[in-house]
């Protein structure tokens, strides 16, 4: 199958599309059809709702989906990073479960990694999971959780061994977080929204059978949700929709998208904005400034390189060739590039950088990024983590001393 | 035509992201000639030489692998490929530093002939430079080192059976044992972009003088060349002759970027190589979060210029409208790439870093002569901005 040109998958999809595509349709019965039909994950195996095809050809589906407006499976949120990580590691019953209500939508969830005590060094968790009869009972706290607000289910990661070493004593779950053992806090952030929560458990309830991979094997699968969300991080936009819109799926989609997307409204500004920002000199006449050109050359010629980047990383693995070094940049690069937004953005407006809302320049968008910004090198691993994670993994420098070895239980800790 | 082959044309059109398989094997055969002909012993010893290359090797690389006529179209007597390919070429080389007149004779020079010649002049010269049996350069630069063509003062004036150069050129590559001249002069009595022209004579020819420059970088030498009544021919024609020199100056600033990023690549990988090596504290140096996270900046670094370097290269052989503006990119990008790679490369290396024993100067010195060649980061940022229109 993976043999097969792109030219005849475009041709296949298309055909597909002619005869099942139909705006009228509800959005759940439609995202059904693209399960069974596996066009709307053309990457995942067959059994799975998908075709088994190359990620490279994929995308070329995706552009025929975007050419006739067609709309997608579900994937806002962390609902692929879930999928993903259950596609790999988890039980035939776990997927048939779960998968598919994920790709209609129906589902939503969310990630539940960091503590209060664990983020970058995430193998410390201290939430707990411990098996009585046919259920695992979780106590503990998570926190910085995107979205846990709308989510249906969560991915746990949970400490049920500790006495193991750190890394060797944790169970990745998949939880019910609409239960009673289970209470979600919204967190303010310094740019206003409450986009992230606090979740506490109390002697939640985690069915037997929603352990995602083995016991105590838990970091393993963790890693595979960690790996697709920094290669998710490239800022690679998807193809853009073209077609009218009208009709009752869109209608149904919208409807969604605005609960959905709610918590990451923010989001494009926490990228930096950098489409705005030669528009942006040009309105405000920063563009006669020699020095602020100089910056903005800078910029463009970062985020230019930064796009140029990762769409190389995909072309490489188009082509069936390993991918290089690139191809674990992209968190990194798009951490630089929204911090220079952030600082060319605030030289082009000059005081007016200080005026929010309805008083500042672009109806409070520009502000919006300054205080969102700080977000990105934040967010899926900060970027001194991501450094160590390059040096070490890429260039293959030796790891640093550690001093968290031996039963967790001893580690020193928050 | 059908509606799928306008497709086809349309997509061979658009720039491509990744190497097709036939151009890294022929990077992986200019990687293995460079092994074997440049190894840094080999740089070494020709930096000290007046000439500064090896006469043997640029003829193999002429007659073994073709290379000075690489983007040189079949009927001129060279390979057809183009600037892509050319890319590759510079990055090899300025990977294992090659002291070669190629940049002058293949890059400054072919492109001049190749932008501005007639029919009969790109049939009558190239073929010599393609087959590397003629070591031409491009005499652009004044002794002012500014870049912008408009500010060119060397006058060409009209005789009899010809033009009569006068003025002096400087920054002039290979200029003191090239075979060929191209010089950028202007008609007597105009300014900026009117009355520019290229004119071409042999290095030998009465009236001119030239004379190796003292500077930074002995693996690529320079030459001052002054013109005292020197008799020149046009080459092309005078109202085309801006134009030729932006387009040849441009191709040339996508050549030197992928060659800097190739440069760039030798210091991260010594860098790397190093800081597995040495122990202090009783550990790598390799190890400690400061060598650490310097290192991956490098490669972000690193890999956004090949990026730049690249996509450049890509949009020029397609012409893509846009590639004027991406060689200034380009050019800006990987020259500030290279500097900090070979600077983070002697900071890593610590005291050795800064002995002349160690390598990575000579790949210290390349980068600062290529950071200000062709107009320096600040200046390709500006012309960027112009271009895009801001
Ligand atoms: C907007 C936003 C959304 C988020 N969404 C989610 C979510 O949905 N689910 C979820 O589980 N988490 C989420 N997070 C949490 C995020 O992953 C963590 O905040 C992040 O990994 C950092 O962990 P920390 O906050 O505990 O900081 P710490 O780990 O305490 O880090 C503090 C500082 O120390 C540095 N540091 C730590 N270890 C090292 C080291 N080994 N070497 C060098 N420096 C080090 C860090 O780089 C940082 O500068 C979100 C965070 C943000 C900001």
């Amino acid at each position: 199958m993976s043999n097969v040109s792109e030219a005849e998958i475009r041709a296949e999809v298309r055909e597909w599309l002619k005869a099942n595509w139909n705006p009228e349709r509800s959005l759940v019965e439609w995202r059904n059809m693209l399960a069974d039909s596996g066009w709307g994950m053309p990457q995942w195996p067959r059994e799975w709702y998908g075709r088994g095809l190359p990620v490279g050809v994929a995308r070329a589906v995706e552009e025929e989906f975007a050419a006739i407006g067609a709309v997608g499976v579900a994937k806002s949120g962390v609902r692929l990073l879930a999928a993903a990580t259950l596609l790999e590691h988890a039980s035939d019953d776990i997927k048939k479960r779960f998968l598919r209500r994920i790709l209609t939508g129906e589902d939503s969830w969310c990630q539940l990694f960091s503590e209060p005590g664990s983020g970058s060094d995430l193998a410390g968790a201290t939430t707990r999971a411990d098996l009585k009869g046919d259920f695992w009972i979780v106590n503990g706290q998570k926190v910085w959780t995107t979205s846990a607000h709308h989510a249906d289910y969560g991915i746990l990661l949970a400490r049920t061994d500790w006495d193991a070493p750190k890394h060797e004593g944790l169970s990745f779950f998949v939880i019910d977080i609409r239960q009673p053992g289970v209470d979600v806090q919204p967190l303010r952030q310094m740019n206003g929204h409450a986009s992230f929560n606090q979740v506490f458990f109390t002697d939640a309830k985690v069915p037997k059978e929603n352990l995602v991979g083995k016991v105590n094997e838990g970091w393993k699968v963790a890693m595979t949700t960690l790996a697709h969300e920094r290669r998710g991080a490239d800022g690679l936009a998807s193809p853009s929709r073209r077609g009218p819109r009208v009709g009752r799926i869109y209608a149904e989609e919208r409807a969604e998208l605005e609960i959905a997307n709610q918590p990451y409204t923010w989001y494009p500004q926490r990228a930096g904005r950098v489409d705005l920002i030669i528009e942006r000199a040009k309105e405000t006449g920063a563009n006669r400034d020699p020095n602020v050109r100089q910056e903005i050359a800078r910029l463009m010629i970062l985020a230019r390189s930064a796009e140029w980047t990762a769409r190389r990383a995909r072309a490489t693995q188009q082509q069936g060739r390993p991918q290089g070094p690139e191809g674990s940049l992209g968190k990194l690069a798009a951490s630089h590039v929204a911090r220079g937004c952030s600082r060319v953005h605030t030289m082009i407006t000059g005081t007016a950088a200080m005026l929010t809302g309805s008083d500042g320049p672009r109806d409070g968008i520009i502000a919006e990024i300054l205080v969102s910004v700080p977000a990105v090198s934040i967010a899926g691993g900060t970027d001194e983590i991501q450094r160590n994670i390059i040096a070490e993994r890429v260039l293959g420098l030796p790891k640093e001393p550690r001093f968290d070895t031996g039963p967790f239980r001893n580690v020193r800790r928050n | 035509m059908s509606r799928s082959q306008q497709a086809n044309q349309e997509s061979a059109r658009r720039v491509r992201f990744a190497f097709t398989d036939e151009q890294e094997q022929f990077r992986a055969a200019v990687r293995r000639f460079l092994n074997d002909k440049s190894p840094t012993t080999e740089v070494r010893r020709l930096m000290e030489t007046d000439t500064g290359y090896d006469p043997s090797v640029w003829r193999q690389m002429s007659d073994e692998l073709a290379l000075p006529g690489i983007h040189i179209p079949e009927q001129y007597g060279g390979g057809g490929f183009g600037m892509v390919e050319l890319g590759i070429v510079m990055e090899e080389f300025g990977r294992s530093l090659l002291c070669a007149p190629f940049f002058s004779t293949a890059v400054m020079a072919a492109g001049a002939i190749l932008n501005a010649g007639t029919e009969a002049q790109k049939s009558s010269l190239l073929p010599e430079l393609a087959r590397g049996a003629r070591m031409a350069t491009l005499a652009l630069t004044e002794p002012d080192g500014d870049w912008d063509p408009g500010k060119i003062e060397t006058v060409a004036a009209r005789d009899a059976d010809g033009f009569r150069l006068n003025g002096t050129k400087s920054y002039v590559v290979d200029g003191h044992i090239a075979d060929l001249l191209i010089v950028a002069a202007r008609v007597a009595g105009t300014s900026g972009r009117e009355g520019l022209g290229l004119f071409t004579l042999k290095a030998d020819a009465a009236g001119i003088e030239r004379r190796l420059l003292k500077s930074m970088d002995p693996t690529r030498k320079i030459a001052q060349i002054q013109f005292r009544g020197a008799r020149a021919d046009l080459l092309g024609s005078l109202d085309t002759a801006a134009a030729a020199i932006e387009r040849t100056l441009d191709q040339a600033a996508i050549a030197l970027a992928n060659e800097m990023v190739g440069g760039a690549q030798t210091m991260l990988d010594s860098a790397v190589a190093y800081s597995k090596l040495r122990v202090q504290f009783g550990r790598e140096i390799g190890s400690f979060q400061a060598i650490k996270h310097k290192l991956a900046d490098m490669l972000l670094e690193v890999e956004l210029a090949k990026s730049a370097a690249y996509y450049a290269a890509q949009a020029a052989a397609v012409e893509d409208p846009e590639w004027p503006a991406l060689a200034c990119l380009a050019k800006a990008a990987a020259s500030e790439t290279y500097l900090n790679a070979a600077a983070n490369c002697i900071q890593i290396h610590g005291g050795i870093g800064f002995t002349w024993d160690n390598d990575t100067h000579l790949w210290f010195k390349r980068a600062k002569s290529s950071e200000v060649f062709l107009g320096q980061p600040s200046y390709h940022r500006e012309l960027l901005m112009q271009r895009w229109g801001v």
